[in-house]
């Protein structure tokens, strides 16, 4: 049976593939939304043990969609971020980089995690007229016709539409189903992902150290909580994993610094292996990707879920347009916009992602030395630390109208 | 599906071959397929303004009836009609209307493709809301009597948009050596350039086709995005004009 009821098939139901369906649907499209997890698996806290530094554009976004709202009281807004380079134990280099107040829009960002956010997100889709949602339903077949895309769900289901669109992650199927190829480097690096309770205040304060075996973020929650993403070499990284939780503190610990006073474990531990994967085109015919279905990058600049969005708020600008003037969605042309749009970004993201984390994550004394004046550079010069903040804040560029906080249909 | 079931499979496989054709926006066609989202942006806003319309409602030209003369393989005919406007698409080149029939089709829209002529609707005595009349009248041999005939087609308080090329040294340049010597988007001798007609020529000939100009705008040609936009002030090549058939005469 085929439902031919939809403008777009949207494949992943994660925070990227939502809220682009929450963005299309907004303005006028109708929206198939397909995902291998029923709904209760992905809604429940210990889904995700992950936190989210969400730039300012990207906060504008989610408030744009009505999400936002949800979650606020829950989120803590980053008031600034420093950077400094050290190793465990020692005390920090005093040649740090720093940015604070440097936009007049307000704060850079805001920490929300997972488990707060997806529920939220989730709430949004279920509430959506125009979203339908095939959860817990896989797919085991893909085509692509001249008309239209379609795919075959285990369920029997057969669903057609002009333009599908990859939302599945790193391991995209839809990517690979439609023939794209992906070069994938892993950094033989893992993140350890929990979360800590502290003495002393965090002032919302974004810490990022950078250890010779690879970075450690300390990233602020609401309150005397803090979300901690250390990233170590593989073996390393099992190792640390499998302590029982105190020895675990014994070993973070010392590589916290001394700001935050006496720290304690704040529920489980939860692991990501970290690779750059990047598929060799964002588009196909009548198939768009967006997040880390078309690129998924090191954490260490916490770019990967603001990069996602600001593909998910390209595409839902290039389709609104499109549907204004009668356009087919998954026509050639449509398609290209998108690339040309997003393209550039993505590249620059991921090669700036990957010099960094190579030029961070070793002892080398002439690298350390350098990259140590670097930091403090930056921060000296106003124009180019104003012009970082902007970066970080997602405020650079050619922003999309939802990135400028303009509700979708608006 | 195309209409006439005598026609046999390599017919139909050739048909495929020329739809893929007109519809691939790098191929023979991709100097309309560049143009064709600044004509979409400025048919959708006429009409939607000039019928009341929101362009971001569900079927926006919803009970509109639309012409599109020289329709091709349906570049203009397949957005309206996702906009929701009841289209009919004539063509002269009987070789081009199995070809859009079957686009349409693949497409899942429905529109009326017809071999046919502006003159050969109006004896029919077929009348429109709206009549697309884009990249025509610089190819007919008497335009005077063209637009008369495309102004009989029209109902009373119902829209035309009319495209062509400007006549000026700067058209000569760019729609002639430009786009067929140099750039090669065209075939040789496409168009001629004593043909060409300008703005003011243009509604000249629409007012005395008994229709009231409403509006004009560039097409203009940005080479360093290497896309078109509608301009208000630069009409020197390629531009287009609105105008209406008033409600009493």
């Amino acid at each position: 049976m085929t439902d031919a009821s939809h403008d777009v098939l949207i494949c992943g139901g994660g925070l990227a593939g939502g809220s682009l369906a929450l963005a299309l649907a907004g303005s006028g499209l109708r929206v198939a939304l397909v995902d291998a997890l029923p709904l209760a698996v992905r809604a429940d806290a210990a889904f995700d043990g992950r936190a989210y530094a969400l730039a300012h554009a990207s906060v504008r976004m989610l408030r744009a969609l009505g999400v936002w709202q949800q979650v606020a009281a829950l989120s803590q807004p980053i008031l600034g971020v420093r950077a400094v380079d050290g190793r465990v134990g020692a005390p920090p280099s005093p040649l740090a980089l720093s940015l604070g107040d440097e936009l007049e829009e307000g704060a850079l960002g805001a920490m929300v995690e997972d488990r707060v956010l997806r529920p939220a997100l989730m709430a949004a889709l279920a509430a959506a007229p125009r979203v339908t949602q095939f959860a817990g339903a896989r797919v085991i077949a893909q085509e692509t016709g001249p008309g239209e895309a379609a795919v075959t769900l285990d369920t029997g289901a057969r669903l057609a539409a002009p333009l599908l669109v990859g939302a599945d992650g790193r391991r995209s199927g839809t990517a690979a189903r439609a023939g794209l190829r992906r070069t994938v480097t892993a950094y033989g690096q893992t993140a350890i992902v929990c979360a800590i309770t502290h003495d002393c205040p965090h002032g919302g304060i974004a810490l990022q150290r950078f250890l010779p075996a690879g970075p450690l973020a300390i990233l602020p929650l609401p309150g005397n909580h803090a979300s901690i993403v250390w990233s170590e070499a593989e073996a390393q990284a099992a190792a640390l994993l499998a302590l029982p939780a105190e020895d675990f503190l014994a070993a973070l610990a010392p590589r916290l610094g001394h700001g935050l006073g006496r720290v304690a474990m704040a529920g489980a531990r939860w692991s990501y292996p970290l690779e750059l994967s990047l598929a060799e085109s964002m588009v196909a015919p009548r198939l768009a990707l967006v997040g880390e279905a078309a690129h998924a990058v090191h954490p260490v600049a916490g770019q990967g879920l603001n990069l996602g969005l600001r593909d998910v708020a390209a595409l839902a600008a290039v389709l609104a347009e499109a549907r204004s003037r009668g356009e087919d969605p998954g026509g050639a042309q449509v398609l290209a916009r998108y690339a040309r749009w997003r393209g550039f970004d993505t590249a620059a993201m991921a090669a700036a992602t990957d010099l960094f984390t190579r030029v961070f994550s070793n002892d080398l004394p002439g690298l350390r030395g350098l990259r140590r004046l670097g930091m403090a550079a930056v921060t000296a010069v106003g124009p180019l630390r104003r012009a970082l903040a902007r970066e970080a804040a997602g405020l650079a560029g050619d922003l999309p109208p939802l990135m400028r906080g303009e509700a979708p249909g608006g | 599906m195309p209409a006439d079931t005598s026609v046999d499979p390599a017919e139909i496989a050739k048909f495929e071959r020329m739809a893929a054709e007109w519809w691939d926006p790098e191929g023979k066609f991709k100097p309309l397929h560049m143009l064709n989202p600044c004509r979409l942006e400025y048919v959708a806003a006429q009409v939607a303004a000039e019928f009341g319309r929101d362009r971001r409602a569900d079927l926006p030209f919803a009970g509109l009836r639309l012409l599109d003369i020289g329709c091709g393989g349906g570049l203009l005919c397949e957005p309206m009609a996702r906009l929701g406007a009841a289209v009919t698409g004539v063509d002269a080149a009987a070789r081009n209307i199995p070809v859009a029939r079957l686009h349409a089709a693949q497409s899942g829209l429905a529109i009326d493709y017809r071999v046919g002529t502006a003159e050969e609707l109006l004896s029919a005595g077929e009348r429109f809301d709206v009549v697309l009349n884009m990249e025509v009248v610089e190819h007919v041999p008497d335009p005077a009597a063209y637009l008369g005939a495309c102004a009989g087609l029209l109902n009373p308080g119902g829209l035309m948009l009319t495209s062509t090329i400007n006549r000026n040294a700067r058209s000569f340049a760019l729609a002639i050596v430009g786009a067929e010597w140099v750039m090669r988007w065209l075939p040789k001798g496409t168009h001629e350039w004593r043909k060409f007609i300008t703005p003011d020529e243009l509604e000249a000939l629409l007012a005395g086709a008994g229709l009231e100009p409403v509006d004009r705008k560039g097409f203009v040609f940005n080479p360093l995005a290497w896309s078109w936009r509608l301009s208000d002030r630069d009409l020197s090549v390629n531009y287009v004009t609105a105008a209406v058939r008033p409600r009493r005469p």
